[in-house]
């Protein structure tokens, strides 16, 4: 079991972050939430319709007005910068040609990428690839975003234009931000809401400055990134002298 | 001894397993297809890759199975001094079992493990979800087009394989071994019979094209989003192909030609 007991609320037009240790299910909570797992029991609604009662029409519908910013980037790597910012568009709207070139430059201005238009995904950086990623997730105006650890193998520079972007885009669109991460720097500088998840269960919540100031354990491992607390340095195993001396 | 049984079982139930999401999968396929006829560029995209890069290793093939064939049967034929009907040998061999078969077992080699590797790593790197996440199906957007692409080159490049195997039969049976052209010609002609030769051929290659744009595409969809998965998947896709075609070709022959 991944998940046993756990509730959130995500306001709409803030920033959330939802912060733990590796291998606790952050991923695995986007791709609940996006309808693209299914859970055993418990409900998930995203604007007010139950996500895994849905018809696959209907889901689809509603992953229109998702968007989401993989680990990855997931870019499809036979399209160019141009064509995967433009996939969305040329998928689901019947926009003139020139439209669609205006929609996608303005996309990737958004992200400081209008130049790199002609470029392929193999011809990127990380954080080029990611802030490509970004263009095309903001491509059908959606209400929400997801990002799935968007900080991770960033350089500092481009780290810092991740962390401004995510938050400059969700004010100037009116977006929902949900941010993954195990970033706590990063993540504190830009949400106004922090979840910390761990052995499936929210174990924390607040906002950065009340995580900071909690006292409870779990929140000062975390936060303070302490090599043992709650979660142990230790992998669970045999007792050590027993293991030695057989 | 029990232990054999218990893995024999177990890996008979997830023979069987595998097999069941094979079908389903196929199901999903089928379904995707109407989505895919109305956007047929998709289509033509894939079948230059499935098809048209296929074709060099199709034309080589086929030339050299067709003169290693004239080659073989003139020997064997003139022994009882049938030379004359070495063009029939050579086009009947063809059309029936070797233009099918070959072109098969080199298009699962070169198309369908290209298929597996590239819809596998697509799978890797996140593509496929990120379709998903777009709202756009990747059963519509990539595997439909991908699977009629290799329905629809495998009989043509099958029958390449055929004519260019013909033609080579020709080159070393009239040009090398001095047979009569016009007997060469007038031969298959007389004796390659349309609908029981050429009709039964064609239905042969639809199947395995069928079948190998099949396995291709569920091993991929279906991989292990890891390289060493993506790589497994790859080899599957040759192995399986190989024996499916091997044992549909065993069927489709008893039931054509066998009288059964």
């Amino acid at each position: 079991m991944i998940f046993d007991g756990l509730n959130m609320d995500i306001q709409r037009g803030k920033v959330t972050a939802i912060m733990g240790p590796s291998g606790t299910g952050k991923t695995t909570l986007l791709k609940v939430i996006g309808g693209q797992l299914k859970p055993h029991k418990g409900t998930v609604e995203v604007d007010g319709q139950a996500i895994h009662q849905l018809r696959n029409k209907e889901l689809y519908q509603l992953r229109k007005k998702m968007g989401m910013l993989f680990q990855s980037g997931a870019l499809l790597t036979d399209l160019s910068v141009f064509e995967n910012v433009a996939f969305p568009l040329r998928e689901h709207t019947k926009l003139s040609e020139s439209m669609i070139r205006y929609l996608v430059l303005m996309k990737l201005h958004a992200v400081g990428l209008r130049g790199a238009c002609e470029l392929m995904p193999s011809e990127l950086s990380g954080g080029m690839a990611r802030r490509v990623a970004l263009a095309r997730a903001i491509a059908l105006d959606p209400m929400m975003i997801m990002y799935d650890e968007p900080f991770t193998g960033q350089d500092p520079i481009s780290m810092g234009v991740l962390v401004q972007l995510i938050r400059l885009l969700n004010d100037a669109l009116g977006l929902t931000s949900i941010v993954v991460t195990h970033d706590v720097r990063e993540a504190c500088e830009i949400a106004d809401y922090v979840y910390l998840i761990s052995a499936g269960k929210v174990v924390e919540h607040g906002t950065p400055k009340q995580l900071e100031d909690s006292s409870s354990e779990w929140s000062q491992q975390f936060m303070k990134g302490k090599a043992d607390g709650p979660v142990p340095f230790h992998y669970a195993a045999n007792d050590y002298i027993e293991d030695l001396i057989g | 001894m029990l232990d054999y049984f218990q893995r024999l079982g177990e890996r008979s139930l997830s023979m069987l397993e595998r097999l069941g999401r094979g079908t389903i999968f196929f199901l999903k396929v089928l379904m995707a297809i109407p989505s895919v006829l109305i956007r047929p560029r998709l289509v033509i995209s894939q079948l230059h890759s499935v098809g048209v890069l296929s074709f060099s290793l199709i034309v080589i093939a086929g030339l050299f199975v067709g003169m290693v064939l004239a080659l073989q049967g003139f020997y064997t034929l003139s022994d009882f001094g049938a030379e004359g009907m070495l063009g029939v040998m050579v086009a009947a061999s063809l059309i029936r079992e070797l233009g099918p078969v070959v072109a098969g077992l080199l298009f699962a080699g070169r198309a369908g493990s290209a298929l597996t590797a590239e819809i596998g790593l697509m799978k890797a790197t996140e593509q496929l979800s990120g379709m998903e996440m777009m709202a756009v199906d990747p059963m519509a957007r990539v595997i439909a087009p991908r699977f009629l692409a290799g329905l629809i080159s495998m009989p043509l490049l099958a029958s390449l394989f055929t004519a260019v195997g013909v033609l080579g039969g020709h080159l070393i049976g009239v040009g090398l071994l001095g047979i009569d052209e016009g007997g060469y010609w007038s031969q298959i002609q007389a004796k390659i019979d349309f609908h029981e030769d050429v009709m039964n051929g064609l239905i042969k290659s639809i199947v395995f094209g069928w079948v190998i744009t099949w396995i291709a595409v569920f091993e991929g969809y279906d991989a292990i989003p890891t390289s060493d998965g993506v790589s497994r998947a790859t080899t599957r896709t040759v192995v399986h192909s190989a024996f499916a075609v091997l044992l549909l070709d065993f069927i489709l022959t008893a039931l054509m030609f066998g009288d059964i």
